[in-house]
């Protein structure tokens, strides 16, 4: 790590600047969040609504109980035809997983190496992974995630089928509401996500394709 | 897209009438008719016979000394406290929001300021302040409508030309399908970009002809200008008009 | 003409000749347009997030060498190293010399305009490190070794067929089809070999934060995710307007951005990057780079009006709406960044001499200014640098240098007619009485008649009307 980091041109950009903006001073312009902080649904309408948006763009929902998820999921990807499941095994939600799995079909791979012990494993041989979330946003229909040490980022990237597990209760109206109200700012992950569907495209004469390069298909279990 | 929301002044009983430079070399009759139809409301029309330019052809090449002394010279021509109507959205456009900016600094500039303020584009006087009704005297017609952009998006005049034209019984409004979209006049692009100002202007062409309209009514004479002058090279059967002449036509005003 | 210009209207020529490009950007442009329209027909709404978002790049910008300082401290606490480039030759550098630290053999890129203000794909393989494109759009036009033709939408100037051929034609294992779901996945299936096995990733920043020393990414594929996460070493690229000062400033940007730009809600990731992998985690990459770029946007700082084109979010919105580039597309413009902010911020960055007819191949229609989701005054800088390109000064560079004596000369006879009445009413009098006798072959005439008849001028000027009719004057 010894790259030069360019110090003369540091000094050269911020010097440069602050002599501009001395000679040119703005008075800083207030800000007035209030359209986003009134932007509100009906607790019955978060998930109306969100269901509606991610459908839109192609996002499946099913729906389970607190018991009875893990069979749920299991069923679903036994109809889907799913090989192999990749899975947290040390987060509370990979442990209720794991217990309530059956018969190891599909077969549950758990993500508790780094990544470069099974990278050809991971983009070639899994076809579905599972994470939790921290919720959604009724505003732009967006699951939240916080990936962590337990539960890796590429769950949700690499596999091509993404289930994601969404408590019906932990429905949030704004990114901005979240951010704020849960205090991100004091203490940001090494990667915080909203996830709004599967990978998606246009870039071929603004045809919509699904699936370009992460999931191709982004599975919502709705946990009520 | 924002429709303007300036405070409407009372009815005055007489206004200025500033004719721009291109209505008094290529079109005076478009000109007198607006005269004619505020007239025909009982407002007496006054006309400064030093008037000129607004400026704007040489604020748009980027030289605005030169801007700022034809500006300057039209201050003295609208001493009294009443409101300057123009017939035509551009030049309405630089008196009222550009002026105070091209005077910014200068000895002149809470005049200009004042000048700037009393501007109305024709449509917007008529129908904000005036609240005119036209009783239509025409035969059956289909029209369409075309907005210049400094009308729609430096005076906020987007419904009232098509307000008043609706108010015609026998005239039929059929909307371009992209109304808003710029005609390819610009002004010296026309010349600078001939070629792009043609194909913009050819796309345009295409869409008044699409809507199968007799005329094609506008408030700006510089976009009359493009499209009439595409038409006719074209030899297409539709015409442009300005909308000041077509309401006084329909309207024996 | 300057010898060294860029000639926009030769360029565009070419492109006005192709029916195809012409209805391909047609027919796109309506579509994006009228789906945006759709985003925002809450006009209370609109306003409402528009002003919000105007004044959080406001607010940066008035604090920015700061705001600058405090994100490269709260970077670097995190562990994102931080480096500064002047101009694209240090920025190339640095990239490079990092690479070749890890001795990368190949990288993978998410969508980054300012990579392509650096010319960094040539660049890096001059040295000898392939790099790839991963963005669907930009995969494409590299393959077709070409430029993108949107800051957006890069291969939106091609349509399906031409595509399939090309993918035919350059990949080994295509086979020829026009469906798009199967060019995508063919896309796919060589892309994720390549996340897979590159050494680095790199991406651009739609906005860093100051306080929490966080990249913010947004993206549909997921590539930018690959690029940002798979690697051992993720390079970030960023101009150094994208700063915004709290975390609480991205979501009115996030809300407007996408919006403007496709008319979707929002994308479909939103990456929030603000640390490269910690003890513990298993995945994530082991570095990042974050390189910040000037590039002469310092000079476009130092002027109090032009500073507000550095607020653009690079949403592409005034490019769909511009009624210039929908007819010349992209490439005409020959620049990173096309289409009305282009027209502004390309003179800037590289000179008047060079770029001077730029900020005239516009109508000032204001089509841009009325969609534009921060509110920059785009055709007021238009007209402020026509201004600067024909008369000499100091805040842009080459001020001056599209001067000409003889256009000056016209200009001052203009005014000085104008602002005279007895002059005016002669010249008037004149061109009622002689003007229509011009010859259509004189210059402007030329141009105007190319495809218009010749305006004719009136017999009788209004002020003659006016007077016969008894029109008071005062």
């Amino acid at each position: 790590m010894s790259e030069p980091q360019n110090s003369g041109a540091r000094n050269t950009i911020l010097s440069k600047l602050r002599a501009s903006r001395d000679a040119h001073p703005v008075p800083p312009v207030a800000s007035d969040f209030t359209v986003l902080r009134e932007k509100r649904w009906d607790p019955a309408e978060r998930l109306e609504r969100i269901k509606r948006l991610m459908e839109a763009v192609h996002t499946e929902f099913i729906e389970a109980t607190e018991q009875d998820w893990p069979a749920v999921v299991q069923d679903f990807l036994a109809r889907e035809g799913a090989r192999t499941l990749l899975f947290a095994p040390a987060t509370p939600d990979g442990a209720a997983l794991a217990k309530g799995w059956t018969a190891n079909q599909p077969e549950l791979v758990p993500y508790d190496g780094e990544v470069e012990t099974f990278k050809e494993r991971l983009f070639d041989g899994i076809d579905a992974g599972i994470t939790s979330t921290l919720g959604a946003i009724a505003e732009t229909g967006s699951l939240v995630l916080w990936p962590t040490a337990e539960e890796p980022r590429l769950l949700s990237l690499v596999p091509h089928m993404h289930l994601a597990l969404l408590r019906a209760d932990q429905l949030h109206d704004t990114l901005w509401q979240v951010m704020t109200e849960k205090g991100w700012a004091a203490g940001m992950p090494t990667n915080a996500l909203l996830i709004s569907g599967p990978s998606k495209t246009a870039d071929i004469e603004q045809t919509l394709a699904y699936g370009v390069h992460g999931p191709k298909r982004l599975v919502v279990v709705i946990i009520k | 897209m924002e429709q303007s929301t300036r405070a409407i002044p009372p009815r005055p009983e007489s206004v200025y009438y500033f004719g721009t430079c291109l209505v008094d070399l290529f079109y005076p009759e478009a000109g007198m008719a607006g005269i004619d139809l505020l007239k025909a409301q009982g407002i007496r029309v006054v006309f400064p016979q030093g008037q000129s330019c607004c400026g704007q052809p040489a604020y748009n090449s980027g030289y605005r000394d030169e801007a700022l002394k034809v500006a300057r010279a039209q201050l003295d021509f609208f001493p009294g406290d009443w409101p300057i109507v123009v017939p035509s959205g551009s030049c309405a456009g630089m008196m009222h929001k550009h002026w105070p900016d091209l005077f910014k600094g200068e000895p002149d500039e809470a005049r200009a300021r004042q000048v700037a303020a009393r501007v109305w584009e024709l449509t917007q006087f008529l129908v904000h302040v005036l609240n005119v009704t036209f009783e239509d005297q025409g035969e059956p017609v289909r029209i369409t409508w075309h907005a210049s952009c400094h009308a729609q998006r430096e005076m906020g005049v987007v419904d009232e030309p098509k307000a008043l034209l609706r108010q015609l019984a026998n005239v039929e409004l059929v909307e371009l399908q992209r109304e808003k979209e710029c005609c390819g006049f610009g002004g010296t692009f026309a010349v600078r970009h001939p070629e792009i100002s043609a194909a913009m202007v050819g796309d345009k062409v295409a869409d008044i002809e699409g809507t199968g309209a007799k005329s094609v009514v506008s408030g700006d004479c510089g976009c009359l200008m493009n499209i009439n002058g595409a038409l006719d090279a074209g030899q297409k059967p539709v015409r442009g008009v300005h909308i000041a002449q077509f309401l006084k036509e329909r309207t024996n005003g | 003409m300057v010898e060294s210009s860029v000639n926009f209207a030769k360029a565009s020529s070419a492109a006005l000749k192709d029916p195809q490009l012409r209805a391909n950007f047609r027919r796109a442009m309506d579509g994006l347009m009228s789906k945006r329209a759709v985003q925002f027909a809450d006009t209370a709404e609109w306003n409402g997030v528009r002003t919000l978002a105007a004044s959080v790049r406001m607010r940066a910008l008035s604090k920015l060498p700061e705001l600058l300082e405090q994100l490269e401290a709260n970077c670097t606490k995190n562990g994102i190293q931080v480096h500064w480039a002047s101009t694209t030759d240090e920025a190339n550098a640095i990239v490079l010399s990092i690479m070749q630290r890890v001795n990368a053999k190949l990288v993978v890129k998410g969508k980054s305009m300012v990579t392509e203000e650096m010319h960094l794909n040539a660049f890096l393989e001059q040295h000898g490190i392939e790099s790839l494109e991963s963005d669907l759009g930009e995969y494409i036009v590299q393959l077709d070794e070409a430029m993108p033709s949107h800051i957006i939408m890069p291969a939106i100037h091609m349509n399906t067929k031409q595509i399939a051929h090309l993918f035919k034609q350059k990949i080994k294992e295509a086979e020829y089809t026009e469906d798009v779901a199967q060019l995508t996945d063919l896309a796919r299936r060589v892309l994720r070999r390549k996340f897979a096995t590159a050494d680095v990733g790199m991406s651009g920043v739609n906005a860093a934060v100051a306080q929490t020393g966080t990249l913010c990414l947004i993206e549909n594929e997921g590539n930018g995710r690959m690029c940002t996460t798979v690697p051992p070493v993720h390079i970030a690229v960023m101009g150094l307007e994208k700063v915004v000062e709290k975390l609480e400033d991205v979501p009115p940007i996030i809300s407007l951005l996408p919006r403007s730009a496709t008319g979707q809600p929002i994308t479909t990731y939103v990456n929030m990057i603000t640390s490269p992998r910690k003890p513990g985690e298993k995945d994530g990459p082991r570095e990042i780079h974050l390189v910040i770029l000037d590039n002469g946007r310092s000079n476009v700082y130092a002027d109090a009006e032009l500073r507000d084109t550095l607020r653009c979010i690079r949403c592409g919105a005034c490019m769909n709406h511009c009624p210039v580039y929908t007819k010349v597309g992209g490439h005409a413009y020959e620049a990173p960044y096309p289409g009305p902010i282009g027209k502004i911020l390309v003179p800037q960055m590289e000179g008047l001499a060079k770029r001077g007819e730029m900020p005239h191949a516009c109508t000032m229609c204001n089509a841009c200014v009325e969609i534009c989701p921060v509110k920059i005054p785009i055709v007021e800088i238009m007209g402020r640098l026509r201004a600067e390109a024909v008369h000499p000064g100091n805040a842009v560079k080459d001020a001056g240098a599209r001067g000409s004596k003889a256009e000056a000369m016209v200009w001052k006879g203009w005014s000085t007619t104008y602002a005279s009445p007895t002059a005016y009413r002669f010249a008037t009098a004149l061109l009622a009485k002689l003007g229509n006798a011009a010859p259509s072959s004189l210059p402007l005439l030329k141009e105007w008649t190319n495809v218009r008849s010749k305006p004719r001028f009136a017999a009788r000027t209004l002020h003659d009307l006016a007077r016969e009719k008894g029109i008071p004057d005062v």
